[in-house]
């Protein structure tokens, strides 16, 4: 092989349908004779439903049928939950349509089935339901007092409680003397907004039940996942259920679900015995699909006057909203690896309860977990800097972890195999000109400029690749962390790839291809990648948590590492030859010190013939691998923005915005990069935009685009960026893992930042998304509680 | 509501004469009446651009326009962009900067570039920002977004047949 795939900039595979309009998103498809469905909502947020009636529904033109939830109950268990993060946990039933009462603005009451979509859409209005309105529970820390209940049968808005104690089990000695006898103890609470992943394709579902087996086509990040939850609440076995996830138009986590309203596809189909689809609006969009963060962190750090960080105790309140998503009740805990980030301190504890309360439900948004830590942490770390006067470089350089310490085992009983924040570090300084602007904010201090300058600075890790089997088994969730590939190699030479990781968008044709185009020593154009079939791709777990290179590929890789095994068995045969004396390279099985070699491609038609084979070898040239990470992986990264604040307007704005990623080694840098400035656009999001708000009623206020801000291409900066390259230890390639890097490290950045502007007015906090009435009003209160100025 | 009415519309150079209801938007005669698929809905407040078509040459958002408003005009959706097999400047430009990932926001996003290239062929990197202000996209940041509509306004888009492999990459 002359030039070598892993590492280029390939352009990606999959755009040519995607630019030309021939995509296959699920709206997209029609069958022969298919109804449309439209969902009848609730629009209280907490109520007894005493009833229900369908029949002028029924009647209006085009209504085939109409479902309740007593029309239902039977056939559809409770909606999955699949991480009992303890023993105790609590949880309601979760039924696809309400039966008797509901537990969020949005919930599902009934399900109108018509012969079109306008149909389906005019009889909603006709359905007639009574409701005795509850008292709602909006607020996690009203929920946390158990005065009223989301759900009046559970007697707790608590549904489970998790610790963590780095100190001797039970005692709680070493975070307590930390914190007792600190030379400086700050203590701070943050608010960590609720926000709305807001994929931009709306979910949909098709089902198909005319055939030997029900085929679903769904807007899904997990087929394989969805797969087997459909089977197991509907009592269905997995092998009459087929699930495919053609093009998917985004997900963040907010398409890791098992949704109501795909298990009311599923229901309407089998009752009408005809092809069915639902796609949902906008407006439902962000008012029943799951929803991210939502929590409240309560943070206890002490340190030395120096700036050494000797302990940190976390308590956190986390809203799973009215009910539990598939992995919602787990998603704190992932944060709980993080809060000690790439810093070393010797005491940590960790706490979180999670709550109902009657809103949308919550689950894994983005980095799910380790942002919401990330950002706590980063805070903590300016908080302590400003404490101390120190830089708040100068903190983070003093706590962090040294390259020469790697592999390092944290206090949260992580151990990170590789990194060098040092490098990162350098290196963002120098295309920032940190020096430059710091002095800069100096002038802009002393001559009171209305338009002040603020440095906001985030270093981090995060923990991809999720996960080691053992640790999720460990953490009580239900399923393990492998993943599945399969590779091909047909009777033409060319491969065909199948993996259980399929896409919403991060590219892992062209990347798959790469990977294999270089392993096998074949051209990329002659590799295919097959996914998001389950009839197809049997086995799998899907694409979330950054896992899909560092599992997904890895399986990949260890496929065609089988295939190269099998093929110098052949190839020895072919060529009279002892196998411990083939090698294999460039696409060529070579014995040693000869000039004899034969190609791969010949030795597929070899065993595709099978005419001339070792005895007992199985024709074709085909292998699974089932990859189990032995660790997570842990890339890292340093973000510095320079931001203006406004003090007259509080508008904030975005100057320069740097970042400098470790992913390991990268496979393709066009796309890691894209994946880094995606990231940075959802997590700048969440520091001045997004918010999900309700109203006292618990109402969504922001239920459509034009109030829940997904920035536009105004709102957001040119990204600056650059990579250093630390291989992890832990997979063949020595890749980490992208796809979240950038929400993670921003948010702290950016907020960091805005502070860092005004925090000499006497500003000390701003809550999320740091809008200009957030801004001018702290800015204002500041001045009434005599800032310092 | 059952009423109907009878429109002639020119969609990507072919003439459609259809009886629609008056409700009918835009958008679903596209994706529903004619399989123009590739037009796409994100939501339903005229806020995300993905339906975005040109309506006689100038960006319209499909879903703010009922199909009889649309009568004795011409439409050109993404699918009618590339001619003669040959992909629209903008279209390559989008490929060879990764201006893409889920696509869902894409066809959307060219129709708008390329409309408000026609409109101003030179732009700055801020004029550009603003004229996309009406197209969502989630996963992209914008930035490679941005650089496709410079390089077909600097003309540095390869030619349809030689597809160049890197973009604008660090
Ligand atoms: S679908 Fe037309 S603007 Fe969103
Ligand atoms: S590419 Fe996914 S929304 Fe733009």
């Amino acid at each position: 092989m002359t030039t070598a795939e892993v590492g280029r900039a390939r352009l990606r595979k999959e755009d040519a349908h995607l630019i030309t309009g021939r995509s296959r998103y699920t709206d997209n498809i029609t069958l022969p004779g298919m109804l449309h469905l439209a969902m009848v909502r609730s629009p209280f947020a907490h109520a007894k439903i005493t009833s229900v009636d369908v029949a002028a529904a029924k009647s209006s033109p085009g209504v085939v049928a109409v479902l309740t939830g007593a029309d239902v109950a039977a056939e559809q268990g409770s909606l999955p939950n699949a991480w009992p993060i303890t023993p105790e946990q609590k949880a309601p039933a979760h039924p696809a349509i309400a039966v008797d009462e509901v537990a969020f603005a949005g919930e599902v009451v009934a399900c109108i089935i018509a012969r079109s979509a306008a149909a389906a859409r005019d009889a909603v209005e006709l359905v007639d339901v009574n409701y005795e309105e509850l008292p709602v529970v909006l607020d996690l820390e009203e929920a946390a007092k158990d005065q009223v209940l989301a759900h009046p049968g559970l007697g707790t808005n608590k549904s489970a409680t998790w610790v963590f104690d780095s100190g001797d089990a039970g005692t709680g000695k070493p975070i307590r003397e930390a914190l007792e006898g600190a030379e400086v103890l700050i203590e701070r609470t943050f608010y960590q907004q609720r926000l709305i992943p807001s994929f931009m394709e709306p979910r949909s579902t098709v089902v198909d039940p005319t055939g030997e087996q029900i085929t679903v086509w769904s807007a899904t990040q997990i087929p394989h996942i969805l797969r087997l939850m459909l089977a197991l609440t509907l009592a269905i076995p997995e092998s009459k259920v087929r699930v495919i996830a053609p093009d998917v138009g985004g997900g963040f986590g907010g398409k890791l679900q098992v949704t109501p309203e795909e298990a009311i596809t599923v229901l309407a189909a089998r009752h009408t015995g005809r092809p069915c689809k639902y796609t949902e609006t906008r407006s439902e969009s962000l008012m029943a699909a799951h929803h991210g963060r939502a929590q409240v962190q309560r943070l206890k750090l002490s340190a030395t006057k120096e700036g050494i960080v000797t302990g940190l105790d976390v308590n956190l309140l986390a809203d799973m909203g009215a009910y539990l998503g598939l992995v919602a009740s787990g998603i704190p805990i992932l944060g709980a690896f993080m809060y000690n980030s790439i810093y070393k301190f010797p005491a940590y504890r960790f706490e979180c309860t999670n709550l109902f309360t009657n809103k949308a439900w919550t689950d894994a948004y983005r980095g799910a977990g380790r942002p919401e830590a990330t950002f706590a942490i980063e805070r903590m770390m300016d908080e302590l800097a400003a404490e101390l006067g120190l830089d708040p470089l100068q903190v983070r350089e003093r706590n962090w972890i040294k390259h020469e310490e790697f592999p390092f085992t944290t206090v949260a009983g992580l151990e990170y195999d590789s990194g060098n924040y040092e490098a990162a570090t350098a290196k963002a300084l120098e295309l920032f000109g940190y020096d430059a602007l710091r002095a800069e904010q100096v002038r802009r201090r002393e001559t009171n400029d209305p338009v002040q300058l603020g440095i906001g600075i985030s270093t981090f890790t995060e923990m991809c690749g999720l996960a080691p089997s053992r640790v999720l088994g460990a953490l009580n969730y239900a399923a393990g962390g492998w993943e599945h590939a399969q590779v091909r190699v047909l009777p033409t030479g060319n491969i065909e790839v199948v993996t259980g990781s399929s896409s919403h968008g991060q590219g892992h044709e062209t990347a798959w291809s790469q990977l294999v185009a270089d392993k096998l020593g074949v051209p990329f154009e002659n590799v295919e990648v097959l996914h998001g079939d389950t009839q197809i791709s049997q086995r799998g777990l899907d694409t979330y948590g950054s896992r899909s290179l560092t599992v997904g590929g890895m399986a990949v890789l260890a496929a065609a590492d089988k295939v190269i095994e099998k093929a110098k068995v052949v190839a020895a045969h072919l060529m009279e030859a002892s196998e411990d004396d083939i090698e294999f390279a460039d696409g060529k099985f070579s014995v040693k010190g000869t000039d004899q070699s034969t190609a791969l491609g010949e030795i597929a038609l070899a065993t595709f013939s099978a005419h001339n084979l070792p005895d007992g070898f199985e024709p074709n040239l085909d292998s699974d691998a089932t990859f189990d990470p032995q660790n997570f992986s842990f890339p890292h990264g340093t973000h510095l923005a320079a931001i203006e604040v406004d003090t007259e307007t509080g508008r904030v704005s975005i100057r320069k915005y740097v970042c400098v990623d470790d992913v390991g080694v990268v496979v393709n840098p066009l796309i890691v990069e894209g994946q880094v400035h995606g990231g940075l656009a959802q997590g700048i999001a969440q520091a001045l935009y997004e918010e999900a708000v309700y109203d006292d009623a618990g109402t969504l206020v922001t239920g459509s685009f034009v109030d829940y801000l997904v920035p536009g291409a105004p709102d957001l900066p040119h990204y600056t960026t650059a990579r250093t390259e630390t291989p992890s230890t832990t997979n063949q390639l020595g890749a980490k893992g992208v796809g979240e890097a950038g929400t993670i490290a921003s948010t702290p950045a950016i907020v960091n930042g805005v502070l860092d502007a005004v925090r000499h007015l006497g500003v000390k906090d701003i809550r999320m998304p740091c809008s200009p009435s957030r801004v001018w009003a702290a800015l204002e209160e500041a001045k009434m509680t005599g800032g310092v100025r | 509501m059952a009423s109907s009415t009878m429109i002639t519309i020119e969609v990507d150079n072919v003439s459609y004469t259809d009886d629609v209801e008056p409700r009918l938007l835009l958008v679903q005669y596209l994706r529903e009446r004619l399989g123009k698929t590739g037009t796409l809905i994100g939501c339903d407040t005229t806020n995300c651009g993905a339906c975005t078509v040109h309506l006689d040459g100038v960006s319209v958002k499909s879903c703010t326009m009922f199909a009889v408003q649309a009568d004795g005009h011409r439409v050109t959706t993404i699918e009618g962009l590339a001619r003669d097999g040959k992909l629209a400047p903008m279209q390559r430009a989008f490929h060879e900067c990764h201006a893409l990932q889920c696509g869902f926001c894409t066809p959307g996003m060219i129709m708008q570039s390329a409309s408000l290239l026609d409109e101003n062929p030179h732009p700055s990197e801020q004029e550009i920002r603003d004229g996309l202000e009406g197209n969502l996209c989630r996963c992209t940041g914008y930035q490679n977004i941005v650089a496709a509509v410079q390089a077909v306004a600097e003309g540095t888009v390869s030619s349809d047949s030689d597809e160049t492999e890197t973009a604008g990459v660090a």
